[in-house]
């Protein structure tokens, strides 16, 4: 063996040592990328750890059974009483009369995207309507308190200043294109030759659209609805500007009350402790969190329905 | 006549002509449903911008320059916007700073490393959740972990910063995922073939053809925590302030705060001048943001072959 060879091995073995150091690198660098997904996971976690603690502190002070039956929701005022059911009430109302708009307009929307629009319609409306949901809710809030609302009073006089409806028809508008693209994409995804076979026995274009293209495409379509109902129970600043501050429980039967007269909503009464100096150790503040929980068990069960059912019951198209 | 009589004729005729005329009835059935489709498609479109040209015409009178150096005055004709354009302005570089190393990291991760398992299927569920969870959740997030947990001043720049952050990462995750995902993976296996370790790669090959993906995605984010005020009211940021934050660690108010605070301010001024000229700053913000990921989008944009 010459002095060349044993130089030459040398040099493999400073090679092998570069190259280990390289390895170790390249794993800790995935590592790194691990933690930074790793953490999205923490965050929700996070979210649970923090509401429980302080809701935990919350129903220390206040018995849940208070918390889930009694009628009367005031934080701040004395008597203080702290029933979440006023709160819950306003809530669904205002997601009801939303989503009644919402839903029907984003589906047709969905429809004509997808089944009736040439690409250059659908490459300018797509974009337009996406605009819908890029301008922040406080906006909305603004448009519904400050024009839709006196436009409104022309029609029906007896409208308040603060109001479902008013507030209703503009989160409607900022959710449509949530509905209509989620729900577009899985008519989208209806194979051509299914519309055609209806096509070839005789069936009209839209009794196509009806009996065969949107069947096919329901577990889309109900998901992107359960995700807007969702989006509409989490949405804060319209209803806190448009529809009021007025805890109270609502009859959904008597539709002129439910729509024309304030309300609050849980979103808005967590604003407005918020507003309020509340220090850390009083119960308001802690009832910020046990409302908080209550909206995010709601949002986030639906949220996770909307998921299985897209998933679950998706027909699947070889 | 083979048994088919004059009766049966007459029956068949008659259902041909009601075949026919149900042919009609279906046809302008058809006609009125493509006709709600289009109303219905542009509703939205319509009723957004009969708004926005009243807001813009309440505010020209009063858009000037004063209106953007001035603070906030309960006199009208004084008001300003000055410390909450800053606040939000400096918002947009810190939220930047947090959400994106992070974002981009995870969505490395899931993209480049992670196998088809069930801890991918796990944290990418995850992230579709996190993004449907309300604002103002963030908000509670925020206010209980920075502020209770971790002792910082609530209403400063640093907390608002890293609340409106978290409230990103989902979207900012998924987006920078599409640009990575739109990366041929033949770029990738040549990169290989020449012997390269996996992060030289992402690093030579990957991020710079993903980073236009990844920025239009990332600005379109930032575009929407600007418009975000639940989350600033509930870690305690005012509605209104009357100077400009000087550093990480001052309180501040944002765009949308002064925006809430205004909307229901009693004089006709505020809510049909002062408040609207307040929208239109924000949204030409958001407008300039929008355009800018639009023009990276289109400049740089692969032409599929």
């Amino acid at each position: 063996m010459n002095n060349d060879n044993i130089g030459a091995m040398r040099r493999d073995r400073i090679d092998i040592t570069v190259h280990r150091a390289e390895i170790l690198k390249d794993t800790s660098i995935g590592g790194i990328f691990f933690f930074c997904a790793l953490l999205s996971v923490l965050i929700t976690f996070g979210i649970v750890i923090i509401l429980l603690k302080d809701t935990a502190g919350f129903f220390k002070e206040v018995s849940i059974i208070e918390f889930f039956t009694h009628t009367r929701w005031s934080p701040t005022i004395k008597p203080v009483e702290f029933g979440v059911l006023p709160l819950i009430s306003g809530t669904f109302i205002f997601t009801f009369v939303t989503s009644a708009i919402a839903l029907p307009v984003g589906l047709l929307t969905a429809v004509f995207l997808s089944e009736y629009a040439n690409e250059r319609t659908h490459s300018v409306l797509k974009p337009a309507l996406e605009i819908l949901a890029g301008i922040p809710t406080v906006v909305y809030g603004y448009f519904a308190l400050v024009y839709v609302t006196p436009f409104l009073r022309r029609i029906v006089p007896q409208i308040s200043t603060f109001n479902v409806l008013s507030a209703g028809i503009v989160v409607a508008i900022m959710i449509i294109p949530t509905i209509a693209s989620i729900s577009e994409d899985a008519m989208r995804a209806v194979p051509k030759s299914l519309r055609e076979a209806g096509l070839a026995l005789g069936v009209s274009e839209f009794r196509v659209t009806i009996t065969v293209v949107i069947p096919a495409a329901l577990s889309g379509i109900v998901s992107s609805f359960i995700l807007g109902i969702s989006r509409v129970i989490g949405e804060t600043m319209a209803v806190t500007i448009a529809a009021g501050n007025l805890s109270r429980i609502v009859n959904p039967f008597n539709i002129s009350d439910a729509l024309l007269n304030p309300i609050q909503t849980m979103t808005a009464a967590m604003v407005e402790i918020g507003l309020s100096d509340v220090s850390g150790h009083s119960v308001a503040y802690k009832s910020l969190f046990a409302v908080g929980f209550t909206l995010f068990i709601m949002t986030f069960s639906l949220n996770l329905i909307s998921q299985y059912i897209k998933y679950k019951f998706r027909e699947k198209y070889l | 006549m083979n048994g088919i009589s004059r009766g049966d004729i007459n029956c068949i005729q008659k259902n041909i002509y009601n075949r026919y005329s149900n042919i009609r009835i279906e046809k302008i059935k058809g006609k009125i449903f493509i006709f709600l489709c289009i109303v219905a498609t542009l509703l939205g479109v319509i009723s957004l911008v009969t708004l926005l040209v009243y807001v813009f015409w309440d505010a020209t009178a009063w858009l000037n320059l004063e209106f953007l150096t001035n603070p906030p005055s309960r006199f009208p004709e004084r008001a300003g916007i000055y410390p909450m354009l800053v606040g939000s302005i400096f918002l947009i570089p810190m939220v930047a700073l947090y959400s994106i190393p992070l974002g981009v990291g995870a969505a490395i991760y899931l993209e480049e490393y992670a196998r088809d398992s069930l801890i991918k299927r796990i944290i990418e569920i995850n992230i579709a959740n996190l993004a449907g969870v309300p604002s103002i959740v963030y908000g509670l997030l925020g206010l209980g972990f920075f502020v209770a947990a971790l002792g910082m001043i609530h209403g400063t720049l640093i907390v608002g910063s890293l609340t409106l952050a978290l409230r990103v990462l989902p979207i900012v995750i998924v987006s920078s995922q599409e640009a990575i995902a739109s990366v041929p993976i033949s770029h990738r296996f040549a990169s290989f073939a020449l012997g390269v370790r996996k992060w030289h790669m992402i690093r030579t090959v990957v991020l710079p053809e993903a980073i236009p993906g990844i920025m239009t995605g990332t600005i379109l984010a930032l575009a929407s925590a600007m418009g975000e005020t639940a989350p600033l009211i509930m870690i305690g940021a005012a509605t209104t302030i009357f100077t400009a934050p000087r550093g990480i660690l001052s309180s501040f108010s944002a765009l949308p705060l002064q925006i809430f605070a205004w909307s229901d301010f009693p004089h006709r001024e505020f809510q049909h001048g002062v408040a609207p000229a307040t929208i239109v700053v924000l949204l030409l913000i958001l407008l300039a943001m929008n355009g800018l990921a639009i023009f990276i989008r289109l400049k740089f944009s692969r032409k599929e072959h």
